[in-house]
């Protein structure tokens, strides 16, 4: 028990106290900690510092993919494998082939994007010091959380704890690594 | 002129004015609940010990979804022929089954992801639910194209995988079309449910953990991918939800339009009409509606949902049935005006023999389900009245099944030649194959409200007005949600 924590736990009431708590964490220049909330709060990523979400780029690619796919998949089996006539009409068009490559376009960038979103956050992470937090049942359902990791540069166990605490963090604790 | 120009100048003085009224917004969470609230109602259904009411309806359900397996059983063992199918009726029951339950998923995607996209925040209680709606239904209506194959076993052909015969698919197809279609569409819609339950799977485990059920703690756990609430992980998930909400709305429009593509394709009086696709979709959505209803209000009244599930949410699901209905309405007619100005008598036959032909009572039944029915939801009396609505929403999902029937089966039965006309009826096997599918549906339905949270905790909770980080104290007043509403 020894060990350096991994990081400080303040609990918040209520959603406009930890979104001000958050402002108070960004302006003091802190890069590595985070909000727990049961929801996602309108606005909380702008107090919190935190850009636009790179999901759609994955996104973006996986659509482009599965277009891709199903144009050249059609094309290979129609024209090229096993070219055989249809109705007296040519190998290949792009207009018979658009439906299906349409609902792959649809069917990979879902898969991009939740993949995209996995991996963007690092899941699953089945352990985690928070998850081992006695917090995380009350941080999944009515409170709202800030915990500031001591792998932060400007993390000091007094300091830190000073800024929850005047930022109106409740029952601050150390989060066991 | 100088008094023009007066006038106009002090205009905009005047409008600076004007306080627009406050347009009422409904609460979407009654008697001011707190979050606390939302997450006990609706984990204390998984938690609370399995009803007797339950026990019943699942064996009940599994009765009756026996019926399926028997008669697709005997359909394997035997042949297709034990379906009614003959020529010239070669598509029946197993394509309006088909239909009508693909029709029925499509108001599970239109809740959660049109609407998500339109920022209907109603959407939020009854959209679990709905999706899960979506994929049972989508399982039922799998099973009929799959076992009309005739050899079951070869079903595998309809996708590209290499088979030793060398040949390939015909993409020029319809029916192909629609393999990619519908089978894109579960996979996106338990995609989208998945993603949607991750939070509130996190909620169980946690609360299974802290109650001692290490094993059920450990199950949720697994699918919750260990989320923790963490709002950088959110600000992903939200992304990447608003974009499976983009990318589903195609999705769904497109479904129903390649569905209709199946006739509309064709050159069969009474299916090759352009105003098929537009009009599929309305109807998938007014008989998808209509099921929600179905399920809805006795789980409401089941479980004591009224605050979250309110009357605001059943007046919407409500207009939505009736203006999908009237729009539906309005096809059956252009579909009549265009057969006749189109001048091919064919197409006039095919139309005149549907509302005066052999079918005639299918005909009949289809437009008092689905044009008189949905007419009453004009009225604020009815909306208020959850068993009525309850009973015409029945009629609804009766209406559309028929719709599919006539337009399937009374083009069939007289297409260009006299000589090779017939009358369809189904046979006991497709009977059976059918009912069962309601136990199908029943007993995935069962065991998601009993395993799954039928509501989405997160989603509930961020449209509450305490979710409002901007400072609207819980007052008391159903009116603080106006003003988060309007805010953003």
């Amino acid at each position: 028990m020894a060990a350096k924590p991994y990081g400080l736990i303040a609990t918040f009431e209520t959603t406009p106290d930890v979104y001000h708590a958050a402002e108070k964490v960004r302006d003091a220049g802190y890069k590595n900690w985070d909000c727990i909330t049961p929801f996602p709060i309108h606005g909380l990523d702008g107090a919190m510092g935190v850009k636009r979400s790179n999901v759609p780029k994955f996104s973006l690619c996986g659509g482009l993919l599965g277009f891709t796919t199903g144009m050249s998949l059609i094309y290979w089996t129609s024209a090229v494998n096993y070219p055989l006539v249809v109705g007296g009409k040519p190998y290949f068009s792009p207009l018979y082939a658009f439906p299906v490559s349409y609902e792959l376009t649809i069917l990979f960038t879902a898969f991009a994007t939740i993949g995209g979103m996995f991996f963007l956050n690092r899941l699953p992470m089945h352990y985690h010091p928070v998850l081992k937090s006695d917090k995380i049942v009350s941080g999944m359902d009515d409170k709202f959380h800030i915990v500031i990791e001591s792998s932060d540069p400007k993390f000091n166990l007094a300091h830190t704890k000073a800024l929850l605490e005047q930022a109106g963090g409740k029952d601050i604790q150390e989060l066991e690594a | 002129m100088a008094a023009h120009a007066h006038s106009s100048a002090a205009q905009p003085a005047i409008l600076s004015e004007v306080k627009p009224t406050p347009f009422p917004r409904a609460t979407l969470v009654e008697n001011n609940r707190s979050f606390g609230w939302v997450t006990d109602k609706i984990c204390g259904i998984i938690e609370g010990k399995t009803p007797t009411w339950w026990w019943v309806c699942f064996i009940l359900a599994c009765f009756v979804a026996s019926f399926t397996v028997a008669g697709i059983t005997y359909l394997v063992a035997t042949g297709v022929g034990v379906w009614g199918h003959a020529n010239p009726v070669n598509w029946a029951w197993d394509i309006v089954n088909f239909v009508f339950w693909i029709g029925i998923g499509h108001a599970g995607t239109l809740i959660s992801a049109i609407l998500c996209l339109l920022r209907q925040k109603w959407r939020t209680s009854i959209n679990r639910a709905a999706e899960a709606m979506t994929i049972f239904a989508v399982v039922c209506a799998g099973i009929f194209p799959v076992f009309h194959v005739g050899r079951v076993w070869f079903a595998w052909y309809l996708f590209p995988i290499p088979n030793s015969n060398e040949i390939w698919q015909n993409y020029r197809s319809p029916l192909e079309w629609d393999v990619f279609a519908v089978s894109t569409y579960g996979t996106v819609s338990v995609l989208f449910w998945y993603v949607g339950l991750i939070p509130d799977l996190a909620v169980l485990r946690d609360r299974f953990f802290k109650a001692g059920n290490k094993v059920r703690s450990f199950l949720y756990g697994i699918f919750a991918m260990g989320w923790r609430g963490s709002n950088r992980h959110w600000s992903n998930y939200e992304m990447a939800y608003l974009i499976l909400a983009g990318v589903s709305t195609p999705l769904v429009l497109s479904v129903h339009t390649i569905v209709s593509f199946d006739f509309a394709v064709s050159l069969l009086p009474g299916w090759h009409t352009t105003i098929f696709p537009p009009y599929f979709v309305a109807g998938a959505i007014f008989s998808g509606f209509g099921m929600v209803l179905t399920l809805m209000l006795p789980l409401r009244a089941i479980y004591g949902l009224q605050d979250l599930i309110t009357q605001y949410h059943i007046d919407c699901m409500c207009k939505i049935v009736l203006a999908t209905g009237t729009i539906v309405g309005y096809a059956y007619g252009m579909e009549f005006f265009i057969a006749w100005y189109g001048a091919n008598p064919n197409e006039g036959f095919a139309f005149i023999n549907r509302a005066f032909g052999h079918y005639a009572w299918a005909y009949w039944i289809m437009i008092s389900c689905n044009v008189i029915t949905p007419q009453f939801f004009w009225f604020k009396k009815v909306r208020e009245n959850t068993a009525f609505v309850w009973i015409l929403s029945i009629f609804v999902n009766v209406g559309m099944w028929f719709e599919r029937f006539v337009i399937i089966v009374t083009s069939l039965a007289r297409d260009f030649l006299p000589s090779s006309w017939g009358y369809y009826s189904p046979s006991i096997v497709e009977i059976f194959t059918f009912f069962g599918t309601f136990g199908v549906f029943s007993v995935l339905f069962l065991l998601f409200i009993r395993f799954l949270p039928v509501m989405p905790m997160a989603e509930i909770k961020a449209v509450m007005p305490q979710a409002d980080p901007h400072g609207h104290a819980p007052t008391g007043h159903g009116d603080s949600a106006l003003a988060h509403s309007t805010k953003h």
